[in-house]
């Protein structure tokens, strides 16, 4: 039953030395503690004398706050309640701190989505808080809302990128194929909800303001809180406890929950726990943005693509949140892993008066990734080509340009995971076998899907730059390295890979390093842990505060540094070194290694360091009595410079293809009056083991030479094509198009029985 | 009520109310905050803990319906010595557990699983497991995990042990 797996490296990859540390299996860091339930997540912390907070929440999509009364029968005395007149009265700033500054901690004037925050109260115990939260009347006028984002005319940004001629293009074209495609939202469903436990200030300690909880970007919340608070950032401390999942669903949320903890907290004097449960973090936090996106290719008579205009559009919900930056990736990645000349993308992300969308993992390239690889699949029934060719003649090769004019050395790894997952998934042998065993069967319908794509490291263009992210190694007697990164483990294994990063650097065993959950009062910024950044940025950072800490010793030593150090000879020169008043921290910064340029106005160049390839097989069986899909197989290829932890690579792999799978063929966010009304997961369905197939894992490897030790990005690449493979391979059993995801089986249907009609008419 | 019951292998008793969910008695009267709460309605068996030898989601569970029985949480698996149940030690090996937060819930279905089929295939597995939502994993390592804890010497005594 063990799934096999081939790792090979491929094309002209620079010879490296054999590693000892890295490219091992060794046992995750913070396993045993998970293992024996000793981990404690945020609802696990034992805090002394802290009281319950919650949150009041708005039923209105769009309204005028008329008033908040408490019911003067009821006794306050023993709770804390918070709403933005009190904000206003205390001079606070009113403002989660982030991209647009326009959404409030809490309303003030007009909400603008349901589930919005009208109030905090604090209790010391739920029950009496949930009681209080009975006894507040709040008064509103409800207003004409916007809830369907086709129609939205209030934009919150706009990209364009242009290359070469379109208008040159199509008149060339031996065929023009337009198709427009739908995704919806998709909930991150991490299995611990979000939960923030904020202390009040502190005298004792100059007025530090602690908050510890669970959270991808610790310094994102330090940033949020100085705002609100305006007060110095030194002042705010953010610790990480252990985090169970977050896919992006902790990027930003967690800065709104912890400036609400963070005001009960100042306001009752005590502790505050904020934990939501399912319901409430499934209706009130973010979600991937909903979409529509617009095709229309031109192509020669060979099946080569001349010209590729594509629209994009994106939901934003009610504030900006992050959706700037999720529809530059998207249109970034809009165009796909493939050559052509003439290209026009437009991208636009609107407002709706629903709850906030924000990051999950892909960031807007799962969306487009929908659209390109369905359309593909459309574009070669239309033109009469298969679809495997169509890709093989317009996959990018090795130093060609992307839709920025980014000429990508490594390019053609795309073709070669296509060529490797085809081989794997034996897909001609197996499109022959479905079409016999199609004719055979009277009820199931067989099929197979590909799509190719690709996802860029890190941040776009010039992002990295501008963060100058920091990481630290600090020396410790008798002779270990500690790491000090504010990247977060959330499952990924960041504190197991970054240990290894350091080891092999130093050469030094793996338990000769040590890591810890972050804790902003002790590492630097390493900006955050998002975009597929953690292991090529912050460990190529972390690699070089190594290698300065290696320069140092051996300096002190006087041997040559970049030689392996024996356990003896290490722990002999940490004695002296730190014996002799040595500063134990090695830093190093972000200093743009592969020197990246990319015009931010115009949307040229190089739009990230490094791209990581993949290209996944999905075989489906399609129940004609009940349109259910049983996805029987899944084949994936994916080229990701070098696996520091091959069987974590694989788990992200693995874990990003089920996400991938349930977001194309189940997870729907139904939507009512703006409101998330399948808020729970009983009805918001997520894949199980049942539902979830045998994953067959294709590893190539080409180095990304400014990667540590040749790795690239590989968190959000798995996300980005199962769902289009998934629906090619639908529609491939049935012969029908399906342009909208989650493909359910009532869209299946649907599909099946216009066919099945316009058959018949014919 | 005066809940008394035995929880992994020890006498215990909690002066709770007879409704509160077994879960939350775990957690709070207990202090044994390894049994997780992921969903609170029996969705996603991150609480998941043997009741008598039977997989139950414990925030389905009144307290009053534990009176008197044998409960095994995650924080009972490990041997006296400290040394990791078979299956705790290939969830480690295997990278069945990345985030944590359903892996006491999944070594708990998993207890239950090879306590009554010892040597299950992968389907049996996946079937089995079917019951504990995961997010991070794709299940394929979780289900690699349990295959290689039926193989491992000394599983079969220690979960028929432990369910009991």
């Amino acid at each position: 039953m063990a799934m096999k797996r081939h790792r090979r490296r491929v094309g002209g990859a620079p010879s490296v030395r054999a590693f000892r540390v890295v490219g091992t299996n060794v046992l995750r860091r913070e396993g045993h503690e998970k293992l024996t339930g000793r981990a404690l997540y945020v609802a696990d912390l034992d805090v002394a004398g802290s009281w319950w907070g919650l949150t009041v929440r708005a039923p209105h999509a769009r309204a005028k706050l008329l008033g908040i009364r408490a019911d003067s029968s009821f006794d306050w005395s023993a709770v804390s309640l918070v709403t933005a007149a009190d904000l206003e009265k205390a001079g606070r700033e009113n403002v989660v701190s982030l991209i647009g500054d326009d959404q409030p901690f809490l309303v003030a004037r007009e909400v603008q989505h349901p589930e919005e925050a009208v109030a905090l109260i604090a209790a010391p115990t739920r029950e009496q808080a949930e009681m209080a939260a009975r006894h507040l009347t709040i008064e509103y006028e409800s207003l004409p809302a916007e809830l369907d984002f086709e129609r939205a005319t209030t934009t919150f940004k706009k990209y364009e990128i242009l290359k070469g001629r379109l208008a040159r293009a199509f008149p060339l074209a031996e065929h023009i194929v337009t198709g427009s495609y739908r995704v919806g939202h998709q909930e991150q469903a991490y299995i611990e909800n979000n939960g923030i436990v904020a202390f009040p200030p502190d005298p004792a300690r100059g007025g530090v303001r602690e908050v510890r909880g669970s959270m991808q970007c610790p310094f994102y919340i330090v940033a949020a809180l100085a705002r609100l608070f305006g007060e110095p950032r030194e002042r705010m401390r953010v610790i990480q406890s252990t985090t169970g999942g977050g896919f992006g669903g902790k990027e930003e949320f967690p800065n709104m929950l912890a400036g609400h903890a963070a005001l009960l907290a100042e306001a009752c004097g005590r502790p505050v726990r904020m934990l939501y449960d399912r319901a409430e973090d499934m209706t009130a936090t973010t979600k991937r943005h909903p979409g529509r996106v617009a095709h229309r290719t031109a192509l020669d008579r060979q099946g080569r693509i001349l010209g590729m205009e594509i629209d994009v559009l994106l939901d934003g919900g009610a504030y900006t949140t992050l959706s700037p930056v999720v529809l530059s990736r998207a249109v970034l990645h809009a165009a796909g892993p493939y050559r052509c000349d003439n290209v026009r993308i437009s991208g636009r992300v609107v407002k709706t008066n629903t709850p906030p969308n924000g990051a999950f993992r892909g960031f807007g390239v799962p969306q487009v990734t929908f659209a390109l690889e369905r359309h593909l699949d459309r574009v070669a029934a239309e033109i009469g080509f298969d679809p495997v060719e169509l890709r093989r003649r317009n996959l990018l090769a090795d130093g060609e340009t992307t839709a920025t004019g980014q000429a990508v050395a490594d390019a053609g790894a795309s073709r070669e995971t296509l060529e490797a997952v085809l081989a794997r998934a034996k897909w001609s042998a197996t499109r022959k076998a479905h079409a016999a065993w199609n004719r055979r069967s009277v009820v199931k319908r067989r099929g197979l899907g590909l799509a190719c794509y690709f996802h860029g490291t890190g941040f776009t263009g010039s992002g990295e730059i501008r963060l100058a992210s920091t990481a630290a190694v600090e020396l410790l007697a008798p002779g270990s390295v500690r790491v000090r990164t504010s990247s977060t483990e959330m499952g990924q294994g960041t504190r197991t890979v970054f240990a290894q990063i350091v080891a092999e650097t130093l050469g030094l065993p793996y338990d000769r390093v040590e890591t810890f959950d972050p804790d902003t009062a002790l590492v630097p910024d390493s900006g955050p842990t998002v975009a597929s950044r953690t292991v090529a940025i912050v460990g190529r950072i972390l690699a070089d505060a190594a290698r300065a800490l290696d320069g140092g010793l051996a300096a002190h030593a006087g041997r040559k540094p970049g030689k392996p150090w024996s356990i003896r000879d290490f722990e002999r020169a940490t004695a002296s070194y730190l014996a002799g008043g040595g500063d134990p921290f090695f830093c190093a910064r972000f200093s743009n290694p592969s020197n990246q340029r990319f015009d931010d106005q115009r949307y040229l160049g190089d739009a990230y360091a490094a791209y990581a390839w993949a290209a996944t097989v999905v075989e489906v069986e399609v129940d004609l009595a009940s349109f259910e899909v049983r996805v029987l197989r899944v084949t994936s290829a994916q080229e990701i410079g070098k696996a520091i932890h091959p069987r974590f690579a694989e788990g992200q792999l693995e874990g990003g293809i089920a996400q991938a799978l349930g977001w194309g063929l189940f997870e729907e966010v139904a939507m009512r009056d703006g409101r998330m009304a399948n808020g729970q997961l009983t009805n918001y369905i997520l894949p199980t083991s049942v539902d979830t197939p045998p994953i067959d894992l294709v590893f190539l490897e080409r180095p990304y030479e400014h990667g540590p030790f040749g790795a690239k990005g590989i968190g959000e690449l798995p996300m980005d094509g199962g769902a289009p493979a998934v629906v090619n391979a639908i529609a491939d059993a049935l012969g029908v198009d399906l342009d909208r995801i989650p493909a359910t089986p009532e869209r299946i249907a649907e599909a099946w029985l216009t066919k099945a009609r316009i058959r018949h008419s014919a | 009520m005066k809940l008394r019951f035995e929880v992994n292998g020890r006498k215990r008793t909690a002066a709770v109310p007879p409704m509160k969910r077994l879960l939350d008695v775990l957690r709070e009267d207990l202090a044994l905050t390894g049994t997780k709460e992921g969903c609170g309605e029996g969705e996603c068996g991150a609480c998941a803990v043997l009741l008598d030898g039977e997989l139950v989601n414990s925030c389905l569970v009144a307290a009053c319906q534990a009176e008197g029985a044998k409960v095994r949480t995650v924080e009972g698996l490990e041997a006296a010595d400290g040394q990791l149940h078979p299956i705790q030690q290939a969830f480690w090996e295997r990278g069945g557990a990345q985030c944590g937060i359903c892996t006491p819930g999944m070594l708990m279905a998993s207890a239950a699983l090879l306590a009554a089929n010892p040597r299950p295939g992968e389907s049996e597995i996946r079937e089995g497991l079917a019951g504990n939502l995961c997010r991070c994993t794709g299940y394929v390592k979780i289900v690699e995990a349990v295959a290689a804890a039926a193989r491992a010497p000394g599983a079969k005594r220690s979960t028929r042990k432990g369910t009991r």
